[in-house]
């Protein structure tokens, strides 16, 4: 029988979850808010929160002065394009792991997962040099190419646990039935897996969008993603916080709109298997 | 016939700008400050002039550094210009990352260019960088409250003299405190001011065979006179305060004094952003009763093109036109007197409309008081006044920085803060094999 929960403490339970929700949510907020206010308001003292006058003008500024299209249509293909190319990667790679397991899997996948423990400014210098030999530099095949690497042992270890929880009797009946390896991956597996894909496309969307230490350091006028345009915000001899804030709000909002109409699936993949 | 035809048509494509036909389009890596957006927002002249177009890369002040140091090391040519500083330049030319600017056209008229600058951008007499801006670091303060307290700010100051003002413009109950200073760790940010406050206290960092002078008594009564100033009358949680952090705190009317970069005066001036706008007053930085140092920088955001660029001759006339005396008249037509980029070019500062801003005299006299190439009363081997243009000072200014910050959060005292600081750049120095 399920433990009787007092209302009390449900209440109680409601409140702190809300308390951490807003205590998490408040600088993204307040970042919103400050992109409303005059470069004078955001640096009032004590901090003006509602009430002063709300003004678009930043935002009028920033698409003024940068062409937001443009940066936002290069991190749609950097995000998209390095998700996709991972997961396409990825399935093969996991059903493998998660199926035909050798002696070895355990350790391949704590190698892989290794590859994160590295600094990546530690590898900067030999991936600048081969971009600069192999054109890439500035590129957004280029900058797909290294995110989707770094986020693939991500990609492969989700799928992974994902899969595992999937029965490999199922796919042994489709193999009695004459399934060949395509047909199994294709429309037996990938079909039961869905709500795992999708929740690692869509962290992995956001992983990539969020990117900002390749982002920077492989590009310059043509490829630059959102976190460029971020950047580009910042002064070291001046104040222009509510800029900076509206330019933060413009570079998040698309990614914050997918996962607040995401979320169902997100929360579902990434609880999957977490109750046996 | 045929010969007025001929003729017409070749003067026709003389009269056309001779880079219009190989018009290309140069990337400059820059930082978001407001000279430089300004710029951004007039380039529009500079393409109908010659028909070569720009696109900006505006990264953060740290990035950049970085990103254009990867570029110009591993020649990844993503930029023709970039902004660089007074620190990267020497260092940078010497090492032939750049290219030289001394073949200018005489229009451009170099000796006009402040030789304060000049000889900072400069190696061995060759310029390797066109300064955009120019600073020197200053005194503003209010005049309010130093009628309040019943002082008159003297146009060149002793450090006795502010700290006096200091405690007595000092109002802890109502917000107000004596003295703004940069607290937060970094080579640009505390270790430049610290820098300048040890020079006007008669202290080097290094003696002429490069070793360390931080145990020196010079160093431990400027370090001590500053921690001193800024605990006992600075804002609470001074060490985390850099350039924007103590601006805020100056246009909301919360510091007496403010000691740093001259180029903040248009910013507490503007009464859109200051509410103490038409209360400021500006006077020389500082030195100790005697010494004859004072504890004013320079520094210069520079235009730079790195060798290797394949479009240098464009490049070339990008930066002609930016810090030409022609662009300064533009910015004034435009945005005004008081937005025209400061500190480059002896001529603004002979025109007697921009004698008309505020702030342009005493800029002026800061930067001539600054000398790169001489900047302590010992002799010392190296440039630079707030800053030590060598490769490794990035790293050892840093990690002092570090230290002297702590102090400042009550972590640690002066002495042990200088120990610690003596100690790791002794390490560092001896490794880097000085």
């Amino acid at each position: 029988m399920a433990r009787a929960v007092t209302t009390r403490r449900k209440a109680f339970n409601t409140l702190l979850a809300w308390s951490i929700g807003l205590l998490i949510f408040f600088p993204i907020l307040w970042t919103i808010l400050t992109s409303f206010k005059t470069e004078a308001q955001a640096i009032s003292d004590p901090p003006l929160f509602l009430f002063f006058d709300w003004t678009l003008e930043n935002y009028a500024v920033v698409q003024e002065r940068s062409d937001y299209t443009r940066f936002l249509w290069n991190s749609i293909i950097i995000a998209g394009g390095s998700t996709v190319l991972g997961i396409l990667i990825a399935v093969p790679a996991a059903w493998s792991m998660a199926f035909v397991p050798s002696k070895r899997t355990k350790d391949i996948l704590l190698w892989m997962l290794s590859t994160k423990m590295l600094p990546a400014v530690g590898v900067l210098y030999p991936i600048y040099i081969l971009f600069i030999e192999l054109g890439l530099l500035d590129t957004r095949l280029g900058l797909t190419i290294v995110l989707m690497l770094i986020n693939l042992p991500i990609i492969v270890w989700m799928l992974y646990t994902y899969f595992k929880e999937i029965p490999g009797e199922i796919l042994e009946a489709a193999r009695m039935d004459g399934a060949g390896l395509k047909e199994e991956i294709l429309f037996i597996l990938t079909p039961m897996a869905i709500p795992g894909i999708a929740s690692t496309f869509l962290l992995n969307i956001i992983l990539a969008w969020n990117e900002a230490f390749w982002t920077l350091n492989l590009t310059a006028a043509k490829a630059a993603p959102l976190t460029a345009f971020i950047a580009s915000y910042s002064s070291p001899e001046g104040l222009f916080y509510a800029k900076l804030s509206a330019a933060a709000t413009m570079a998040i909002a698309p990614i914050l709109i997918l996962g607040w109409f995401s979320q169902k699936q997100l929360v579902r993949g990434l609880t999957f298997g977490a109750v046996k | 016939m045929f010969i007025k035809n001929a003729l017409c048509a070749t003067t026709a494509l003389v009269m056309l700008p001779v880079a219009a036909a190989h018009a290309e389009t140069l990337t400059i890596a820059t930082v978001n400050n407001g000279d430089m957006i300004r710029m951004q927002g007039l380039t529009e002249d500079f393409t109908a002039k010659t028909g070569h177009t720009v696109e900006w890369v505006t990264l953060e002040e740290n990035v950049l550094r970085q990103r254009v140091t990867q570029d110009i090391a591993t020649k990844g040519g993503q930029f023709d210009i970039m902004t660089i500083g007074m620190y990267e330049t020497p260092i940078w030319g010497k090492q032939g990352w750049l290219v030289s600017l001394d073949d200018l056209p005489e229009s451009y008229d170099t000796q006009d260019i402040l030789p304060a600058m000049r000889g900072g951008l400069s190696v061995d007499g060759t310029l390797y960088a066109a300064p955009f801006y120019g600073e020197s670091s200053m005194i503003m303060y209010r005049t309010d409250l130093m009628e309040q307290a019943g002082l008159e700010m003297p146009d060149a100051p002793t450090w006795d003299f502010v700290a006096d003002a200091a405690a007595k413009m000092t109002d802890q109950d109502n917000e107000i405190y004596g003295v703004c200073l940069r607290g937060k760790a970094g080579w640009g940010e505390n270790m430049a001011f610290i820098t300048t406050v040890a020079n006007s206290f008669g202290a080097r960092w290094f003696d002429e065979n490069w070793t360390p002078q931080l145990d020196s008594d010079e160093w431990k009564e400027a370090v001590n006179f500053y921690n001193d100033l800024l605990t006992n009358y600075g804002p609470p949680g001074a060490s985390t305060n850099g350039f924007n952090e103590n601006l805020a705190l100056f246009q909301q009317g919360k510091c007496g004094m403010w000691i740093d970069a001259t180029v903040a005066a248009s910013f507490v001036t503007n009464p859109e952003d200051s509410t103490v706008a038409d209360k400021v007053g500006f006077a020389l930085a500082p030195n100790k009763d005697g010494v004859s140092k004072r504890a004013n920088w320079l520094w210069a955001w520079a235009l730079a093109i790195p060798a290797g660029t394949q479009k240098e001759a464009a490049a070339k006339q990008f930066i002609e036109w930016a810090t030409s005396k022609d662009y300064l008249s533009l910015v004034a037509e435009k945005e005004g007197w008081a937005n025209v980029p400061p500190g480059s070019r002896t001529s603004l500062y002979e025109n007697p409309e921009y004698a008309k801003v505020p702030f342009a005299k005493m800029t002026l006299d800061s930067i001539n008081a600054a000398d790169p190439n001489n900047p302590t009363v010992e002799p010392v081997p190296y440039v630079g006044i707030q800053y030590v243009a060598i490769p490794e000072w990035a790293g050892i200014g840093t990690s002092a920085g570090q230290e002297f910050s702590a102090m400042v959060a009550g972590q640690q005292t002066p002495e042990q803060a200088l120990e610690k600081a003596q100690t790791l750049v002794t390490e560092e120095m001896e490794a880097a094999g000085y």
